[in-house]
């Protein structure tokens, strides 16, 4: 099923438009239909003055949503969207804003009430840390950048060994 | 473990000694974790499915938990082999297909099976025979337990085990249960049974799961959500629905039997005709006729076969078991041929012939 071109719901409404002799296809999900029907209906495109076009604006609103990216693993909310696949766990939190409804479209809930691993996760930021640290190792390495490569993994065995409740170091970079 | 060996024993979970196995297959339970410092397997380039691999390789090796695991590096596998297990249900279809290092943790009995750089780093799964979620549920909480003290997993307070998929986050559990339901769909009741599943948010898969086929009126039916309800609300769902549909295909089948016991037993004797005298069929045939049989037996129409033969056949005469049990590749056409044979073998009681 094809998703809302606005949100991460799917689309329900599929409208082709014909504008300036161009045509165009937009899928929207119930909720951003009614708002698009009801902008479309007040405001006459041809009116318009050009470089103003509300849909424009939401391709750009859309695209730079599209580009955001993890830092930690590198993916942009737009590959997840197309493989319908999160790259690592830091990305619940890159996308929080869009992963939250369309986790309760899912779930019809956003909150865990099941079991807790014993080992409480004493920092989930350590653990980010540590994926972002690892991939920048092995660019490191990759690009013969030995000192950084030699640095970096200083910074991982210091956050890996770094005592229960204290202080993560300051983020180099 | 060795993966020859595997054409001669069959899961324990097919031997139906479990609660209520006459109609409940096989309890399920999985499990979908994620080391916190790794990327989803996905994401990971071999270097870090190698080491997210060794990780887990060890520690499944490590785990005491009462049953011997072997640990087969499924990415070495023939594609024969994979899809064996496949067959088996000791690894998913995405797991075969998947590239990159991974492997599977493989308990003698069959009922537990740990896969790791599946479509999270590990999925794992505990197999009972019959309705017996809460065996299931002791058995994987355990196992989780003792995983979890060593390794840390990708966790958030609010979203509980984060997974690679969203649609599996929260909880990451699959609960299910394998249902033979062929009264119900000789009747087409099995619609109705679907509507009303559907409606309480489980989802009705085939034998296979996530888009495979009914086959052999055998129906599984599971949870969708995983968020937001605790594992034993989830288990108990299905614990609460399962027996009103077994109630409800016993019954048809005590109506088929009294409308027209001849015609029943007739259908059954001849499925049972076919299969002990065909010399080619089909897999869509064998699955066909096998489930006829199977329900002639549980009402007591065929009285010289075990149903733990009935189940293992629906195993062993797929078509990567067929080709194994003959060590050669064989083309569907043979492969029908080396199917009647050995179905004719099982059921005169014959041990099934080596080549």
């Amino acid at each position: 099923m094809k998703k809302c071109g606005r949100c991460s719901k799917s689309a329900v409404l599929h409208i082709t438009e014909l504008r300036h002799g161009e045509v165009q296809a937009l899928h929207l999900c119930e909720a951003c239909a009614k708002e698009y029907l009801s902008k479309s209906s007040t405001v006459n495109p041809d009116e318009m003055p050009p470089g103003v076009e509300s849909e424009a604006e939401v391709a750009e609103d859309l695209d730079e949503l599209d580009q955001r990216v993890c830092p930690s693993c590198g993916i942009t909310f737009k590959e997840f969207r197309a493989q319908g696949r999160l790259g690592c766990p830091h990305d619940y939190i890159a996308f929080e804003d869009e992963l939250l409804p369309l986790l309760e479209n899912i779930h019809g809930e956003t909150e865990h009430c099941g079991k807790i691993p014993k080992r409480a996760p004493d920092s989930s930021q350590q653990q980010f840390r540590l994926i972002k640290l690892r991939s920048e190792l092995r660019s490191a390495v990759d690009e013969e950048r030995y000192e950084d490569a030699a640095r970096i993994r200083d910074e991982i065995k210091h956050v890996e060994t770094r005592p229960p409740g204290a202080e993560l170091p300051p983020e180099s970079s | 473990m060795d993966i020859e060996s595997l054409t001669h024993t069959s899961g324990e979970w097919l031997r139906a000694t479990g609660p209520e196995s006459d109609i409940v297959m096989s309890s399920r339970i999985r499990l979908a974790r994620n080391l916190a410092q790794f990327p989803f397997p996905n994401r990971a380039d071999d270097t870090v499915r190698s080491e997210v691999e060794e990780i887990l390789h060890t520690q499944i090796e490590r785990l005491n938990t009462g049953r011997q695991l072997s640990y087969i590096p499924v990415s070495n596998l023939e594609q024969l082999d994979r899809q064996m297990l496949v067959e088996r249900q000791l690894i998913s279809r995405e797991h075969s297909e998947n590239r990159g290092r991974r492997g599977v943790g493989i308990s003698e009995e069959e009922n537990v099976s740990l896969m790791v750089n599946e479509e999270d780093h590990l999925r794992m799964q505990v197999l009972h025979s019959g309705f017996a979620l809460d065996e299931c549920w002791a058995e994987i909480d355990r196992i989780d337990d003792a995983i979890e003290a060593e390794l840390t997993y990708a966790f958030s307070e609010r979203l509980g085990y984060l997974t690679a998929c969203p649609t599996n986050c929260g909880t990451g559990i699959r609960v299910s249960v394998l249902l033979h339901l062929p009264a119900l769909v000789i009747t087409k009741e099995i619609q109705k049974v679907f509507q009303a599943l559907q409606k309480i948010g489980l989802a009705v898969r085939g034998l296979y799961g996530e888009g495979s086929q009914a086959m052999g009126d055998f129906y599984q039916i599971s949870n969708q959500v995983t968020l937001g309800k605790s594992e034993q609300q989830l288990i108990k769902t299905i614990q609460d629905v399962v027996p009103n549909i077994l109630s409800y295909e016993r019954r048809v089948r005590n109506a088929l039997v009294k409308e027209n016991r001849r015609g029943l037993h007739d259908q059954v004797s001849r499925a049972y005709g076919i299969l002990r005298n065909a010399q080619t069929i089909s897999s869509e045939e064998t699955m066909h006729l096998l489930s006829s049989v199977r329900m002639g037996i549980n009402l007591g129409l065929i009285d010289d076969l075990e149903i733990p033969t009935v189940n293992e056949l629906f195993i062993h005469t797929q078509p990567a078991h067929l080709q194994k049990i003959r060590h050669e590749k064989l083309e569907s056409a043979e492969r029908n041929v080396a199917r009647a044979a050995y179905i004719r073998q099982r059921l005169a009681g014959r041990p099934p012939e080596q080549n």
